[in-house]
């Protein structure tokens, strides 16, 4: 399969890509194309104008504020697995982007264009959700700025307007005291996940965030899963209750066969066994 | 000089170039005015066309089928009493029966323009009930997938060896259903075509990407009507082929036609979505196996039912029902038992055909009747090593004609199973099993055995009646003026390594050095006519015909050398690139010399066919090599998610004489691979409208580097009596005994919560479900 017929090219600025994409209703952004490239073959998409976006330097910058740390679309997960941009949370980023499909693919995806995509069996939207992590989003109307639980409406949906671009993923500054915990199940190296948990616990300030995802079901954030554990320390991992678990994500909306629910409990249970063991 | 002959660890020749990235394959070829095929291909499993609309100015670059009145539908026929041959038009014109059937194809300068004329192409169906199942298909009131047939049965066999016996004798009788999943042959390099017409020598010339370049060339006669003088066939370097690529393609036909009626070279390369979705498929097989057995666990008698999906078309040259064929025949493996009974089906249904994979039917035979083993051993607690080595074939046997009358040629079963269990450490694994993993999975060990008929010929196909029955394989051999030799053989090497095998078999005779020997290969009009690679063959098979070529050609270079050495032709000795007689010595060079470049020299009795031989070769008896094997593997399952982590992996291997054991276990490791991926990941789902499931290797999962575990090859040398240096067959091997016995070992993890898997791939999903299964059995 090779795509249709289409124009590229390659602003050096967001105000250039920002006006290329609003006068171009049938224009494409792409970044890394680990994606695109593969959704462009099988004609899945036929855009008229792709809009490269990675030689825009503000795109590719990391910033440090006193409220978070700011990574650029941009940055590609290689680059975060080396620690290229730092260890932020702790290296828990740096673990995640180590886990991402193949080294090659980590070569040129880029944490942007994941998040835009919002594929549940991708590992960023699962990640950074556990994280609560923000989304600077550019458009003609300026900036913006999303919680990424609202930014994400669904699997593969997101409320990103047409003329709108993700710019950088934010994270928010925590205490060190705060424990990350992840874990994944996919049937081979590399592979799409069927199963995504992932934890963040500050137990000081009684801070917990739960994400799963995996497969093809919109990812569940729970902002309090105290009442998952049969013990009332939520660092005895054994004790998150699997059966419980599954039965709190499909209530949340989590529309997926037992099979799938309990796979993605069993990751939750797992990733609080891995923030425990940090 | 080191050994280069016949056992000689030689790094392969081709390797140079596949290194180096300068390998040619058929995607690497450019012709002028070369233009790109894409293909219209059905979107629906079962339908009748009713029209094609193609809008006016692009009508002169699409083909339909009326377009192609001349070109006659592919037909692979077989003698079996019963069969009923299916016609394969190479562009669908009345029905479609599967997706990814071809309907009509669309000429530009580039693949993505052609693409952009395929999607402005209208095809209008009516549709009809598809045959989504085989087990559907065998049912009454099922839809026809060929309207003339009456029922959906390409052949129904029967075979029984007084199975009534058996029932009275035995203790227990075990019945167990089993299946394996359809797959796609994933080779790195998918099917290629360049056509392009030759008017000086009035010549059709196709690059393809075969295994078999001269049965294409008999097909492509037969549909096109012209004769094989007319046809030359090149199958450059090709990546892969493992079955997949024996087979002729109704694509072949069309850019045939296409280069001869428009006059221009033309060229379709496959990409990974026809592949998936509308090639053909393998190795979908159901059993409902019943064993009988004494109380010892030694088998009485085996009864069978076994169904094999076929698809839609009987694929040229292997047929609708070499599956099935060898289903019959197969099954009572590596035992010895006195009672059978085999009752098989090949299906037709409303999916791509199949052809035979790595293997073969004997993946699946294998993993019917080796999980078999292990539920009588469950059923009678006993060792399941114990129940084989009670029922193997014993070597004081050998040579062995078992019930089906295959003969097995040579070989130890017991000591190879006795090898594997000792380096598996069977004791300590099931002492492990009692003590309990700390991580709280459940371990396994389990064990499978097969017997691999390889290079059958005459007498085993002729009984088949298929288009392509193999006779005496032959080689050409050639010394050079400058001492060198030439090797030209009929069949093709896309990864064997016959390059360097065939050379280590010609230095074996002319002691001519490996690096001035050349294989040649894979060109209908440099080689002679052979069925191709297939069956294991090409070491018995073509090996046996260069050594029968090279000793014609050392007698006539003694002959000569004789003369110049001024002593008896069987004086000469051939050692180390030269000739040496009682008194004085020559290079092969210095012989090669005088017959072409100074004939005044030569004896006058010298043999006028010089320095050129073309021989045949059959072996001693045609009925096939039998390598074998032994599997052994420990695995960890994880039963709450149902992950499966292979431990550790065992091969006790006799393949009969090595040629080269360093390619030997690259065919092992590479097989064993593939049939990791039989066993644990590789299935093609078809819903109920058979649609394939799968479309991208994001679906259709092919085990990486970190799924294959690191496997321990041991090798037994048993010879073949009956071949040329005692070697036996063996490519296909690895690929057999995965599957049954990586299940096997998943099952004796779950034994004691009562779960069994009997269906491949073995998928976390599947064994979760399960163990559920028997929980909630336990609940009700």
């Amino acid at each position: 399969m090779k795509p249709v017929a289409f124009d590229y090219t390659r602003p050096r600025s967001i105000s250039a890509a920002l006006e290329l994409l609003d006068s171009n209703p049938n224009a494409k952004i792409l970044a890394g194309g680990q994606t695109l490239g593969p959704m462009l073959n099988l004609r899945l998409v036929q855009p008229e104008l792709l809009i490269d976006i990675t030689r825009i330097p503000e795109l590719a910058a990391v910033t440090e504020g006193d409220d978070g740390i700011g990574i650029g679309a941009c940055v590609t997960h290689a680059a975060i697995e080396d620690g290229r941009i730092g260890e932020p949370a702790n290296g828990y980023l740096n673990r995640v982007a180590s886990g991402i499909a193949y080294r090659a693919v980590r070569t040129r995806g880029t944490i942007g264009g994941s998040l835009s995509h919002a594929d549940p069996a991708a590992d960023w939207l699962a990640a950074l959700l556990a994280l609560n992590g923000e989304l600077e989003i550019v458009g003609a109307n300026g900036t913006r700025r999303a919680a990424l639980d609202a930014f994400v409406t669904g699997a593969m949906e997101t409320d990103l307007g047409p003329s709108e671009l993700v710019a950088a993923v934010r994270i928010p500054k925590r205490s060190r005291a705060i424990r990350h915990g992840y874990h994944k199940i996919c049937r081979k190296t590399g592979e799409f996940a069927d199963a995504i948990g992932a934890v963040a616990i500050d137990d000081k300030k009684g801070e917990f965030r739960m994400a799963a995802a995996g497969g093809s079901h919109a990812p569940i954030v729970f902002t309090d899963p105290r009442h998952l554990f049969r013990s009332a320390d939520p660092m005895d991992a054994d004790s998150f209750d699997i059966e419980m678990g599954g039965a709190a994500l499909r209530d949340a909306g989590m529309n997926a066969d037992d099979y799938d629910l309990r796979l993605r409990a069993i990751t939750l249970q797992r990733a609080v066994h891995d923030a425990v063991q940090r | 000089m080191k050994k280069q002959g016949v056992g000689a660890r030689l790094i392969r020749k081709e390797d140079d170039r596949y290194m180096r990235g300068r390998g040619e394959f058929v995607g690497d070829i450019r012709r002028a005015g070369m233009a790109d095929v894409a293909f219209v291909r059905s979107p629906l499993a079962h339908a009748r066309i009713k029209s094609v609309t193609i809008p006016e100015d692009i009508r002169a670059n699409v083909v339909i089928a009326a377009d192609m009145k001349s070109v006659r539908p592919i037909t692979a026929i077989t003698s079996l009493p019963g069969f009923k041959p299916s016609s394969q038009p190479v562009l669908a014109d009345e029905k479609v029966r599967h997706v990814g059937e071809l309907i009509a194809f669309c000429i530009a300068p580039t693949r993505a323009e052609a693409e952009d004329l395929v999607a402005r192409v209208e095809v209008n169906f009516e549709e009809r009930p598809p045959v989504h199942d085989m087990l559907q298909a065998r049912e009454k009131d099922t839809a026809l997938v060929h309207d003339d047939w009456g029922d959906n049965i390409f052949l129904e066999t029967l075979v029984e060896y007084d199975m009534a016996q058996a029932e009275r004798e035995a203790v227990i009788k075990v019945t167990r259903e089993f299946s394996t999943a359809r797959q796609c042959m994933s080779p790195i390099e998918g099917r290629g075509v360049v056509a392009e017409w030759d008017h000086r020598l009035e010549q059709l010339t196709i690059h393809s990407s075969t295994q078999m370049p001269h049965i294409v060339r008999s097909g492509l006669s037969e549909c096109l009507g012209i004769d094989h003088g007319h046809i030359r066939v090149i199958a450059p370097d090709v990546g892969g082929g493992f079955g997949y690529k024996g087979i002729l393609l109704p694509e072949e036909v069309c850019l045939s036609w296409a280069t001869m009626h428009f006059g221009h070279p033309m060229r379709w390369l496959e990409d990974r979505r026809e592949n998936l979705t509308a090639s053909a498929n393998c190795r979908e097989h159901h059993y409902v196996l019943t064993a009988y057995a004494d109380k010892d666990g030694k088998l009485l008698g085996l009864d069978a039912e076994a169904t094999v999906d076929s698809g839609a078309y009987s694929s040229y040259p292997f047929s609708a029902c070499l599956e099935a064929a060898q289903v019959a025949s197969i099954l009572p493996g590596v035992y010895d038992f006195p009672h059978y009974s085999c009752h098989t089906f090949s299906a037709a249904t409303n999916k791509p055909p199949i052809l035979p994979y790595r293997g073969v039917a004997r993946t699946g035979v294998c993993f019917a009747m080796e999980l078999m083993i292990d539920a009588v051993a469950r059923e009678l607690e006993l060792e399941p090593t114990d129940v084989r080595l009670k029922n193997l074939v014993r070597p004081e046997q050998m040579p062995f004609e078992n019930i089906t009358k295959k003969h097995f040629d040579s070989g130890d079963y017991p000591e190879a199973l006795r090898r594997a269990v000792k380096e598996i450490d069977l004791k300590a694994i099931r002492k492990r099993q009692k003590k309990g993993e700390s991580d709280e999975r459940l371990l396994g060990i389990g064990f499978a055995m097969y017997s691999e008929q390889a290079a059958h010929g005459t007498s085993v196909y002729a009984g088949w009646g298929i288009p392509m029955v193999p006779g005496h394989e032959q080689a050409n051999a050639r010394l050079t003026p400058d001492g060198g030799l030439e090797v030209r053989i009929g069949a093709h090497s896309h990864g064997q390594g016959l390059e360097t095998t065939l050379s280590q078999v010609a230095n074996e005779i002319l002691a001519i050095p490996h690096d001035k020997i050349k294989v040649v290969h894979g060109d209908t009009a440099y080689t002679p006519y052979s069925t191709g690679t297939w069956g294991s063959r090409c070491m018995v098979m073509s090996g046996g015909a260069v050594a029968e070529a090279c000793d014609q050609l050392a007698a006539r270079t003694r002959s000569i050398a004789a003369k110049m050495l001024q002593c008896k032709p069987q004086d000469v000795t051939l050692r180390d690139g030269r000739a040496f007689g009682p008194t004085g010595e020559l290079t092969i060079e210095e012989v090669a010399y005088v017959w072409y470049r100074r004939p005044q020299d030569l004896p006058d009795d010298v043999d006028p066919s010089g320095l050129e031989v073309t021989a045949g070769y059959k072996p001693e008896r045609d009925s096939g090599t039998f390598s074998y094997a032994a599997h052994a593997t420990v695995v960890a399952v994880d039963t709450s998610t149902g992950e499966v982590d292979i431990l550790d992996y065992v091969i006790v291997e006799d393949g009969g004489v090595l040629v080269n054991p360093m390619i030997v276990d690259g065919q092992i490791y590479g097989g064993a691979a593939q049939g990791v991926g039989t066993a644990l990941y590789e299935e093609m789902l078809f819903d109920a409208e058979a649609q394939p499931l799968a479309s991208t290797l994001s679906d259709y999962l092919l085990p990486g580097p970190t799924e294959v575990p690191s496997i321990r090859i041991h090798h037994m040398e048993t010879p073949s009596p009956y071949t040329r240096f005692g070697v036996k067959g063996i490519g296909e091997g690895g690929a057999i005994a995965p599957p049954a016995a990586i299940t096997n070992a998943i099952n004796d993890a779950l034994k004691h919560l009562g779960a069994e898997l009997t269906m491949s791939p073995v998928t976390p999903r599947r064994i979760v479900e399960a163990i559920a299964a028997v929980q909630e059995g336990a609940a009700a």
